[in-house]
């Protein structure tokens, strides 16, 4: 390269390198044809399976769908057949609610003081290892958490399960809020500023608008998240045949439970049912992660050209 | 000030008292003495002393990196949001302290408004842009005669009167920043710092832009850091020359060179390094 590009001064003009692709060598084609092949391939890998899954469940499940086994209580002889997870589906909206409502607000106000008022303090650095750290406790160890400081005092119901999905779900919006903060761009805080805002009010109307469309998507991922939680329910609610729509009494079931329970069975009658409920759970999530796509795009659209 | 010649071949004899006002008339906003700033430990901008007088156009010009921005953020407190940042020396607004303790920085910055290099709308429509000031300082009248008045004042009205409530990011380039100077206008401030407002703009933009700071002239101060030298002369009564001094060991600080006239330092300036980075020979 060097070599032509300083040529001895009275040499004949040496010869000028084709632009063509051949003359960039072999080499560098072949690398370009493995790196697509391996990448197309990790696509196939990774989406095969997640078709595989959804066809599946949907293969196995779509024959109970119904009004009545959305609605009906679950039959109290389990081995037997027909329809009936209306409990779950209620407990599943319920305690994923309450969750979210416990959850998310909190959340945002973390990833807020994280971002915004302690970005640089010991102890916004202490909440934000925390946060970390709390994204990593296994979903059983939560169950088992809220099961010692609240169950074993106030005994089972949907608000102690939801409690546990809530504490799943902290941490992952917390995270989000600040990412999504630390994105918007600094010129906005300090066009805000330039006039003469204060910085509450700034971060209200104009930091958090402009971070909305993430904050809402990465909030409502943890709700689909939370939906399909099992384990830190499963001693925190225990189970129900009838819907129990009190949320602080009682025990109560979702359809994640249902699922775990009903598989078990040898029956076929259950195992029916599991296979209605899981399709029924996959609608759920996948409902709600329309409505984040929606709900973002909303937002953003609103103020793009 | 539109006839001056910057080319210094042709520098005329200067003409004594064409654009002058008489010294005992000019009324100062801003008198800085010894104005500095450090960053942490090092020092960034040092020995700034001038005068800026009210409904002047003062130019802050000079090479990259001289601490013009730096300096131009003192005025109305926005070095406050740089961790570390710390403004020394004494910078009196209206013969206050602007840096005692007891100042209301964000009380300030509502009196001494910035634009700045990048337009940078909020993502809110045309309308809300410009009423955002007012709505966060309590504004209490008529929000609609504000917003047309300022939009006005920036020559943007007739090209959004009729799409107010259209996103402020559908306008060009040049109508975003037409736009950042309404909203700024619209807060009704007394002062407006530009940081380079044309530096993203083309020149007919530029022009329109300039055009406008003439205009503003006649109801507000205007401190403009430029890095185009012949905007400088086309617009500002007075003009500050800052540049780089690099010490011994590799420390670069900037300082105040020369503040005069702007016909005086692109006439005949009293120090060979203004004379030297106007004619082009560093810089």
């Amino acid at each position: 390269m060097s070599m032509t590009m300083t040529p001895p001064a009275p040499a004949p003009t040496p010869a000028r390198p084709s632009i063509r692709r051949s003359s960039a060598g072999p080499w560098r084609s072949a690398k370009s044809a493995i790196a697509s092949t391996l990448i197309v391939g990790s696509l196939v890998v990774a989406i095969v399976p997640l078709v595989l899954i959804v066809g599946y469940v949907i293969v196995r499940g779509i024959d109970s769908i119904s009004w009545a086994f959305l609605t009906d209580d679950i039959p109290i002889l389990s081995r037997s057949e027909g329809p009936g997870m209306g409990p779950a589906v209620v407990g599943t909206l319920l305690i994923t609610g309450a969750a979210t409502v416990m959850a998310v607000p909190l959340g945002v106000l973390g990833g807020i003081y994280l971002n915004e008022y302690s970005a640089r303090t010991a102890l916004g650095r202490v909440v934000r290892f925390l946060a970390e750290v709390m994204t990593g406790v296994p979903s059983i160890v939560m169950g088992l958490f809220i099961y010692s400081i609240w169950v074993l005092r106030f005994g089972v119901s949907g608000f102690a399960g939801a409690l546990a999905l809530g504490c799943l779900m902290l941490p992952v919006v917390i995270r989000t809020t600040e990412e999504m903060l630390k994105l918007v761009a600094p010129e906005l805080r300090e066009s805000a500023y330039a006039l003469g805002g204060r910085k509450a009010g700034t971060i209200l109307r104009v930091v958090l608008p402009a971070a909305a469309p993430g904050i809402v998507s990465g909030a409502l991922l943890a709700v689909a998240r939370a939906a399909g939680e099992t384990a830190p329910l499963l001693f925190t609610i225990l189970t129900v045949n009838a819907t129990n729509t009190n949320l602080f009494h009682g025990p109560n079931t979702t359809l994640s439970v249902q699922i775990f329970r009903n598989a078990q069975q040898v029956f076929p009658g259950p195992q029916q049912r599991a296979w209605g409920a899981a399709l029924t759970l996959i609608a759920i999530v996948f409902i709600f992660t329309l409505l984040s796509r929606g709900l973002s795009a909303v937002f953003s659209r609103k103020h793009r050209v | 000030m539109d006839e001056i010649d910057v080319t210094p071949a042709n520098v005329a004899p200067v003409i004594e008292g064409v654009d002058e006002q008489p010294e005992t008339a000019r009324e100062v906003v801003f008198e800085i003495r010894d104005g500095a700033v450090r960053y942490g430990s090092n020092l960034a901008v040092a020995d700034v002393n001038f005068d800026v007088g009210a409904r002047e156009i003062t130019a802050i010009i000079g090479p990259s990196g001289c601490g013009k921005s730096t300096f131009l953020r003192c005025l109305n407190r926005m070095n406050d949001f740089i961790p570390g940042a710390k403004v020394e020396g004494r910078i009196t607004y209206h013969g206050e302290n602007l840096y005692d303790p007891k100042v209301d920085a964000a009380e300030v910055r509502r009196r001494v408004g910035m634009v700045f290099q990048k337009p940078n709308p909020f993502p809110k429509s045309i309308f809300d842009n410009v009423a955002y000031g007012p709505r966060i300082n309590r504004f209490k009248g008529d929000l609609h005669d504000l917003v047309e008045q300022a939009l006005t004042r920036a020559a943007l009205w007739d090209e959004v009167k009729d799409k107010l409530k259209k996103s402020a990011y559908a306008l060009s380039g040049g109508q975003q920043q037409r736009l950042c100077i309404a909203r700024t206008l619209a807060v009704q401030p007394d002062v407006v710092l530009m940081d380079e407002p044309c530096s993203a703009l083309d020149p007919i933009a530029t022009s329109r832009i300039e055009d406008l700071m003439v205009e503003l002239k006649r109801d507000f101060t205007i401190v403009i850091v430029t890095h185009n030298m012949q905007q400088a002369a086309r617009v500002s009564d007075m003009t500050a020359f800052f540049t780089t001094d690099v010490g011994e060991d590799a420390s670069r600080v900037g300082r105040l060179v020369e503040f005069d006239r702007t016909h005086t330092i692109f006439t005949s300036p009293s120090d060979q390094r203004t004379e030297g980075y106007i004619t082009g020979r560093f810089g």
